[in-house]
C-alpha cells in the first residue's frame, strides 16, 4: 500500500516546550491508524500541524505525495484532508440540515453556483448522511441547541458531506453516550469501507481504539514511543508505564 | 385567507401605500425619503454585522464615497442633471466596491473587536482627507447641481428615487440569504476557524459581502448628497458618529441577522429620532442616547430576535425532534 500520509520528522516547539519532536508516522491509503498518548502528549499539536493550523519547525509533511507542509489550512483541506476538533465545532447558529448544506466538496462552490440555492441532490446526499449518524428526526434544530455528542456526530456528518479523502479524527468517541460507542465504531469503518476514506484517530478510549484501529502510533512528552498492531501496543511495557501509569 | 396569499395581500397594499404615499403626505416627502435610506443603511450594516458576524463601524465611508463620487461626475461631467445624477451615483456605486475589494482584503482579516475598530478608523480617516482635499472642495464641502425642475417636483422626484433603493437592496439580499452565499456568510459568524478548516474560502465571501454592501451604500450616497444639496466631508458624507452608529443601532434594535429586522429597526428608530428633534428639542439627545441604552438592555437580540426566540415555530425553527420522521 502507498502512504496516503507521510510525517517526517516533524518538530514543532512553543517557546520553551517542545510539543513535538522528531515525530514520524506513516499512514497507507485506505488504513484506519490509531494516535494515542496520555494527555499533553502532543497528539493534538501534530494534527495541527497535519492540517496546517500552524507552521512546522522542522520536518516535512507528505499527503499523496505532494508536500504540504507550507500549506494553509483551507488549500489543505481542499486537497481532501479534513479534521474534526476535539471541542467539537458545528455552526451553531444554523439548522443540521444547513450545517450540512454549507459542508459540499469546495469544488461545487464556484463562483457561478455560490450564488444558487443548495441542489436537490445535496440536499438528499445530507438527509441520507443525517440519517447515517442518527441525527435525521433532529435535521431542522438548530446546532447549537444539540448535546455535545449531537454535535459530535454532526460534525462528523459535515466531514462526510464534504468527501474527503482522509479524515483526521480528534476523540470521536469523546462525550458520546458509552451505549451508542458501540454503533460509532461500526460507522467509522462503514466510513472506512464504503466511503473509502483513510482514518487516523486520536482516541483516549483504549477498548475503542485497540477495536478500531489496525496500527497504532504512542507519543509521549511529544516523542514517538512506540508504534505498532494494537496488541503489540497493549503488550509494550513503555506504554504501559508512560501512558497507563500503571505497574 | 391563506398565508401566501394574506402576504401577497399585504406586501401590494404596503407598495401601494409607498407609491401613494407623497400625495397623501406631501409634507413628509423628505423625511419618508431619508427614512428609505435609512432602512438601506441598516439593511447593508446588516449583511456584514448580522449576517457575517463583523461589526463594521466604517460602512459610512463607501456611502461618503459614493456621495463624492457622483458630485464629482456631475460637476465634471458636463451632463444633463438626471443623465449627471445616473451615471454620478453609478459610478459612486462602482467606486465604492472597488475601494471595498482593496480594503477588504486587508481589514477583513480582522476579526472581532479589531475588525470594529478598524473600520471606525476608515470612516474617520476618510472625513479627514476629503476636508483636506481641494478637488473635492476641501472642508467646505461640495454643492451638486440644481435640480431643474418645476418646484415642488424636487421632493416627489427624490421620494420615489429614495425608494427605489430599498426597493432594490431587500428583494436582492432576499435572495442572497437564500442561497449557498448566505450560508457561507452565516457559517463565518458562527465559527470562521471551522468554515475554513472545511475548505471555504471565507476571504473571498467575505469581500465579497462587503462589495455587495458598498454598492448600495454608494448608490445611496449619490442620492442623499442630491437630496441634501450640500455635501459636508465629515457632517454629511462621512458622519461616523450620526450615521455610521445609527446604522448599527438600528439593525440591533429591529434584529440582527434577520431579513426584516433592520427594516422594522430602521423604520422605529427614524420615526423616534425625528419625534424627539420635533418634540424635546434640546433633549433629542439626550432621548436618544436613552433610546439606545433601551436598545441595548432589553432588545439585546432586537425585536425580531425576541419574536424568533418567543415564537420559534412562526421563524421556521424546529425545537423539537419530529416524532414520525424518526423512524425513516
Amino acid at each position: 500500500m502507498s502512504a496516503m500520509l507521510e510525517v517526517d520528522r516533524v518538530r514543532k516547539a512553543f517557546g520553551g516546550l517542545l510539543a513535538n519532536k522528531d515525530v514520524s508516522l506513516r499512514v497507507p491509503a485506505g488504513g484506519i491508524f490509531g494516535l494515542i498518548g496520555p494527555n499533553g502528549s502532543g497528539k493534538t499539536t501534530l494534527f495541527n500541524s497535519i492540517v496546517g493550523h500552524h507552521p512546522i519547525d522542522a520536518g516535512s509533511i507528505r499527503f499523496e505525495g505532494r508536500e504540504i507542509s507550507r500549506l494553509r489550512v483551507p488549500q489543505i483541506a481542499r486537497l481532501g484532508l479534513l479534521r474534526t476538533f476535539q471541542q467539537t465545532r458545528i455552526y451553531g447558529g444554523m439548522t443540521c440540515v444547513e450545517n450540512m448544506a454549507i459542508s459540499v466538496p469546495t469544488s461545487e462552490l464556484g463562483w457561478r453556483s455560490m450564488w444558487q440555492r443548495t441542489p436537490e441532490a445535496d440536499l438528499r446526499k445530507a438527509s441520507d448522511l443525517l440519517e447515517f449518524v442518527g441525527l435525521f428526526p433532529k435535521r431542522h434544530l438548530r446546532a447549537g441547541d444539540l448535546s455535545f455528542g449531537q454535535q459530535k456526530l454532526l460534525e462528523l456528518a459535515m466531514a462526510l458531506m464534504s468527501a474527503p479523502r482522509m479524515l483526521l479524527l480528534d476523540e470521536p468517541t469523546a462525550g458520546i453516550n458509552p451505549t451508542l460507542i458501540n454503533g460509532l465504531l461500526e460507522r467509522l469503518r462503514k466510513i472506512n469501507r464504503q466511503f473509502g476514506i483513510t482514518l487516523l484517530v486520536i482516541e483516549h478510549n483504549m477498548r475503542v481504539i485497540m477495536e478500531l484501529a489496525e496500527y497504532v502510533y504512542c507519543l509521549a512528552h511529544g516523542e514517538l514511543l512506540a508504534e505498532g498492531k494494537p496488541e503489540q501496543i497493549q503488550q509494550d511495557p513503555r506504554v504501559l508505564e508512560a501512558y497507563l501509569g500503571a505497574r | 385567507m391563506k398565508p401566501l396569499a394574506l402576504r401577497r395581500a399585504a406586501l401590494a397594499a404596503v407598495v401601494a401605500l409607498a407609491l401613494a404615499a407623497p400625495y397623501l403626505l406631501p409634507n413628509w416627502r423628505t423625511q419618508m425619503a431619508l427614512l428609505f435610506i435609512m432602512i438601506v443603511f441598516a439593511l447593508t450594516w446588516d449583511l456584514l454585522g448580522g449576517q457575517m458576524g463583523y461589526n463594521s463601524f466604517g460602512n459610512v465611508l463607501f456611502f461618503g464615497v459614493g456621495m463624492y463620487v457622483c458630485a464629482i461626475v456631475q460637476r465634471d461631467g458636463h451632463l444633463g442633471y438626471f443623465a449627471g445624477l445616473l451615471l454620478g451615483s453609478g459610478a459612486g456605486a462602482l467606486v465604492a466596491v472597488a475601494l471595498a475589494a482593496l480594503l477588504g482584503s486587508g481589514i477583513l482579516g480582522l476579526r472581532g473587536h479589531y475588525f470594529a475598530i478598524g473600520t471606525l478608523g476608515l470612516g474617520v480617516a476618510a472625513g479627514e482627507l476629503a476636508s483636506g482635499w481641494d478637488f473635492v472642495g476641501a472642508g467646505g464641502g461640495m454643492v451638486p447641481p440644481l435640480y431643474p425642475g418645476a418646484l415642488g417636483s424636487r421632493e416627489t422626484f427624490f421620494y420615489y428615487l429614495c425608494l427605489a433603493l430599498p426597493a432594490i437592496t431587500l428583494p436582492f439580499l432576499r435572495w442572497l440569504y437564500k442561497g449557498r452565499f448566505g450560508l457561507v456568510l452565516n457559517a463565518i459568524r458562527d465559527d470562521e476557524d471551522k468554515a475554513e478548516a472545511m475548505g471555504l474560502r471565507t476571504t473571498r465571501y467575505k469581500t465579497s459581502a462587503w462589495c455587495i454592501s458598498a454598492f448600495f451604500l454608494g448608490l445611496s450616497g449619490g442620492a442623499v448628497g442630491n437630496l441634501l444639496g450640500f455635501i459636508d466631508p465629515r457632517e454629511v458624507a462621512f458622519p461616523v458618529d450620526t450615521f455610521g452608529v445609527w446604522m448599527v443601532l438600528m439593525a440591533i434594535l429591529g434584529g440582527k441577522g434577520t431579513l426584516w429586522g433592520p427594516v422594522i429597526g430602521a423604520v422605529i428608530f427614524h420615526v423616534t429620532k425625528e419625534l424627539a428633534w420635533t418634540y424635546l428639542l434640546g433633549w433629542q439627545r439626550v432621548s436618544l442616547g436613552l433610546l439606545i441604552v433601551v436598545i441595548v438592555v432589553f432588545f439585546p437580540v432586537g425585536i425580531l430576535g425576541w419574536a424568533r426566540e418567543r415564537w420559534p415555530e412562526r421563524f421556521g425553527h424546529a425545537v423539537e425532534a419530529s416524532p414520525g420522521e424518526a423512524s425513516r
